[in-house]
Formats: C-alpha cells, structure tokens, sequence
C-alpha cells in the first residue's frame, strides 16, 4: 500500500522535475522573440527607408497617376509614426496598429508597382528597375522575419500556457505575446504580392 | 487543416489509455488517483499540444513541394544535365570551397508549386542551412525548369558580397539568356563564375581544416544539466521503473524514457539513441537506483533500448551522407533575386 503511494510520489516528482518550472526557458525565449521581432522592425525600416527613391523615381515620370502616390507617401508617414520598439510586443493593442500600418503601406506600395507597369518610360529606366529588385529583396526578407517572429512566439506560447509552465508564468506575469494575426495570415501564406516581372495586365 | 473532430479523436485515445492504467490503480489509493490525475492532466495539454503541431505539420508535408536530402554539391531532379556536366560543376563548386570555405548548393527541380520559388528556395535553404558552421557562408541556386523560374538565395553573410542586385544582374545577364538557348549547364557555369569572382573579393575567414570536420554540436545541454539528466533523473526513474517491472522490463523501459527524453531535449535521433543505451547500461548492468539488486547480467539490453530510442526520433535531419555535408551555419534571411526565363 505504502509502496504504491511512495511509486505515485516518485512519478510525480520525476515528471515534475524533468519539465522543471521553466523558468530559464522563459527567459531564452522571450530574448528570442525580442530579438526576432527586432528583424521584423529592421526589415520594415529598410523598406520605409527605401520608399523615397521610388516615390522620387515615379514622380520623375510626368503625369504619373497621383492618387497611387499620395497613398503611398501617406501610408509610409502613418507606418513611421508610430514609435516601433522591441516592447510593442508586450502590448497588444499597440501591436495591432503597427500592423495595420505596415500592411496599409504593403498595400499602398504593391499598387503602385503595378501601376508603374503600365508607363514604359519607367519600364525602361533602369534605376527604378534596381530599385524594384531591392524593394522584392526588402518584402522577401520582411516575409522572412515573420515568419520567424511567428515561430518564436508560438515556442513562446506554448510553453506559457502549458502546465507546469503556466504556474511559473503566473507567478512572475509573464503573459501570451501577440502573434500576427488571421486576416494577415492570408497575406503570410501567400507570396509576396509585388509582382516585378510579370507584363502588365492591360 | 485537420479538424477538430478529428484532432481530439486521435488525441484522445492514448489519453484514455493513460487515464486507466489497471497496474496502478488495482488498489484503489485516492492520493495516487489524485495525484495521476494531475499527472494525466498535464498529459493531457501536451499530447494536445503536440496532436496540434504534427497534425499541422503534416498538412503542410501533404500541400509543399518537398526538400530533398542534400546528397551533393549538385542535385537534379529533372535529369537536364549529362553526368559530366554534373561533375563539372561539382568539382568548381568543390574548388570554391577548397579556397574561400564558402558552399554554394546547385538543386534543379521540376517545379515549387503551389508555392513561389522565393517560398520554397527560403524553405529550402532553412533546410540544409549551408554554408560554414562559424561564418555562415552558403549561396543556393534554385532552378524550377517547369515553372520557368530561377532563383539565387543568398545566406546573410553573403548579402555583402552579393546583394539583391548584383544577384539579379547575374539571373539575367548569364543565367536567363543561356537557359533560353536550352543551354542550363552554360548558364549555371557561368553564373556560378560571376558569384565566386564575387564572394572572392569579400574577404571572408580563409577555411581551416577544421571547418571541414566539424561536428553539429549539441545544442542547450551543458553538462550540468546531462549530470542532473543521468545522475538524477536516471536514477529516480530507474528504481519507479525496475520497482514495477522487475529489473530486465524495467531498465529498459528507462531507456526508452530516457531516450525519448534526450530526444526531445536534443531533437537529435542519434543523440536520444545514445541517451537511452547509457541509460540501460546505467540502470540494467550498474544497477543505479535498481530496486532489485544483484542478479541477471543483462546482456540483451542495450540494443533494445537504442533501437526504441531510434524509432522515437524517425524524422530527425541527418544532412552529411557522402562526400558533400552542409556545413549548417548558413542563415538564409530572404536575400537574393528571383527571375523567369
């Protein structure tokens, strides 16, 4: 009997300790989901950074359609505006309105290419071309780092929600980090939607 | 995407097997229900957990084109180039790596869809992560002959060497125009001689011998935690083990727990195997934490317990092979080009 009850015991412990509490994994992965969201911001400032030259180039073009344009500029200044810090990840709210702003500028930018398509002047200036492969490399890299954002966090995740993690977890605040969301999903899954070398639709 | 139904269908079965184990609850004790029933509890959330993440991965496997085992410098899935031409090419890229230590990975498929060739050259290149274990030197060259796509993706410490641009000057200066001729082996020869003047004047860390030996080491496990994992843990699960099952069953069933433990830990098969064979010679011919002493040198444990530590860990990622290995530091971040002839 007694020897049943100590059996019980020992599993419980051995289970117990070999999860351990976690606390050395929260740490390791909520560095790495900082230093993965850190790529993302880096990818999307390389991108903002980029968009001048584009919005210079096109507006080389004369009677370029404006409205595209304005969007563009538009996009870019509401995505920049917004203070992005490694913290955004601890604050959904904030989280959410970044993302809306970038995807509003991906939006933005990917209209603009394929308006471009239709002006053959631009066609055949090479330095929008260059500035074209770049602004591909940029949106590729940005897929990229998120999906690796996306990766870190679920580790992240599951070992806050999973037990006996989430005791831990509990005990020192450490909460669920926002991942990006469904309706970007799609976006993610899909690759990026700036098309360089297809010939314009009409 | 599995569904729910589904999912807890399959979840729930070993569940219920570990809810009722008859060996243990023969004797009705409450605190032990209590407690196995906390235990099954936290069974219950990983197994779920982890019904979530095979069944997702193998709705992927199902939809993606798949990535091949890296068997050599150059793979072609299509047969578009003659062994010499083949050979060529591996013995440049060979000599490549022989002078500046950088891999660069020719594959050839037939197509990447559903996906983009950017998806899949980035998958692909996650993959086998080529390029020197401490510099991260590997270039790929995706070659998707169905779709009309080429691809060059460039690991990041060759972004210096070779940006977006000059990436995309190479597809279509040497690579787009000779492929339109039908002439892929002139194409890649060429481009392949273009990327390594390029990586040439980068000024990498010349290669050392023992970049071309070194091992993957194993990650996150110093040897306190292995002291605490053998010297402990072992032990405890040894005497639970040997106590129940009598000392053969017992030992081996430490193997195997060992074993998938050092799996898991590791997420190296071979590294689990060896967890789970040392812990069967611990606890079945040392006799650590044995409840049953003396007797019985068990000569047939060993194998047993390595070989279920291997069955555990089937989808492990073995890269080497032949001649050509990954040197596994390369880290693709989405550089490079993407063009269509």
């Amino acid at each position: 009997m007694t020897r049943r009850i100590s059996l019980a015991a020992w599993v419980l412990v051995a289970s117990v300790g070999m999860s351990g509490c976690g606390y050395n994994d929260f740490q390791r992965l909520d560095e790495q989901v900082k230093s993965s969201w850190s790529e993302v911001l880096n990818q999307y400032q390389r991108r903002a950074d980029l968009i001048p030259n584009i919005v210079a180039t096109v507006k080389g073009e004369a009677n370029f359609e404006q409205e595209t344009l304005t969007k563009v500029i538009e996009a870019r200044s509401k995505a920049t505006s917004i203070q992005a810090t490694p913290e955004l990840v601890n604050d959904p709210e904030a989280f959410q309105k970044f993302q809306a702003a970038q995807g509003e500028l991906t939006g933005a930018l990917s209209r603009l290419m394929v308006v471009a398509e239709q002006y053959p002047n631009l066609k055949a200036n090479q330095g929008f071309q260059d500035l074209r492969v770049q602004l591909e490399g940029t949106e590729n890299r940005v897929t990229v780092a998120r999906n690796r954002y996306i990766k870190s966090v679920t580790d992240y995740n599951v070992l806050a929600r999973s037990f006996p993690n989430n005791l831990t977890a509990m005990v020192f605040g450490y909460s669920v980090k926002p991942n990006f969301t469904v309706q970007n999903e799609a976006e993610i899954s899909k690759p990026p939607a700036v098309s360089f070398d297809k010939p314009a639709s009409k | 995407m599995t569904s729910v139904a589904a999912l807890s269908a399959r979840s729930a079965k070993p569940v219920r097997v570990l809810a009722n184990p008859k060996w243990l609850f023969t004797r009705g004790v409450s605190a032990a229900r209590f407690a196995c029933g906390v235990a099954s509890r936290a069974l219950l959330g990983v197994l779920l957990v982890m019904g979530v993440l095979v069944s997702t991965l193998s709705a992927r496997a199902q939809d993606l084109a798949g990535v091949p085992p890296l068997s050599a410098r150059v793979i072609d899935q299509t047969s578009t180039l003659s062994d010499p031409q083949k050979a060529a090419l591996s013995s440049k890229l060979a000599a490549l790596e022989q002078s500046t230590g950088s891999q660069i990975v020719v594959l050839l498929v037939a197509s990447t869809q559903p996906e983009d060739i950017a998806a899949y050259g980035q998958r692909v290149a996650d993959t086998w992560k080529i390029g020197r274990r401490d510099v991260g030197d590997g270039l790929l060259i995706v070659v998707a002959k169905d779709d009309r796509r080429v691809r060059i993706e460039v690991a990041k410490t060759l972004e210096g060497a070779i940006p977006d641009l000059a990436a995309k000057r190479v597809i279509d200066a040497q690579i787009t125009p000779a492929f339109r001729a039908g002439d892929y082996a002139g194409g890649l020869n060429a481009a392949i001689d273009q990327l390594a003047q390029r990586i040439r004047g980068e000024g990498l860390p010349m290669p050392t011998p023992a970049d071309r030996t070194a091992q993957p080491s194993p990650g996150g496990l110093g040897p306190e935690s292995l002291g605490i994992f053998f010297f402990v843990l072992v032990p405890i699960v040894g005497s639970v083990m040997t106590g129940m099952f009598g000392r053969r069953i017992g030992s081996l069933a430490t193997g195997g727990v060992a074993g998938g433990i050092g799996w898991w830990l590791t997420t190296s098969a071979l590294l689990g195997g060896l967890a789970a064979v040392v812990a069967v010679v611990f606890v079945g011919l040392f006799g650590v934490g044995s409840a049953v002493r003396g007797g019985l040198a068990g000569g047939l444990p060993p194998f047993g317990g390595g070989g279920f530590g291997r069955t555990g860990g089937g989808g492990g990622w073995g890269g080497g092979g032949g001649g050509f290995g990954s040197g596994g530091g390369g880290d693709f971040g989405g550089g490079g080009a993407s063009g269509r002839w």
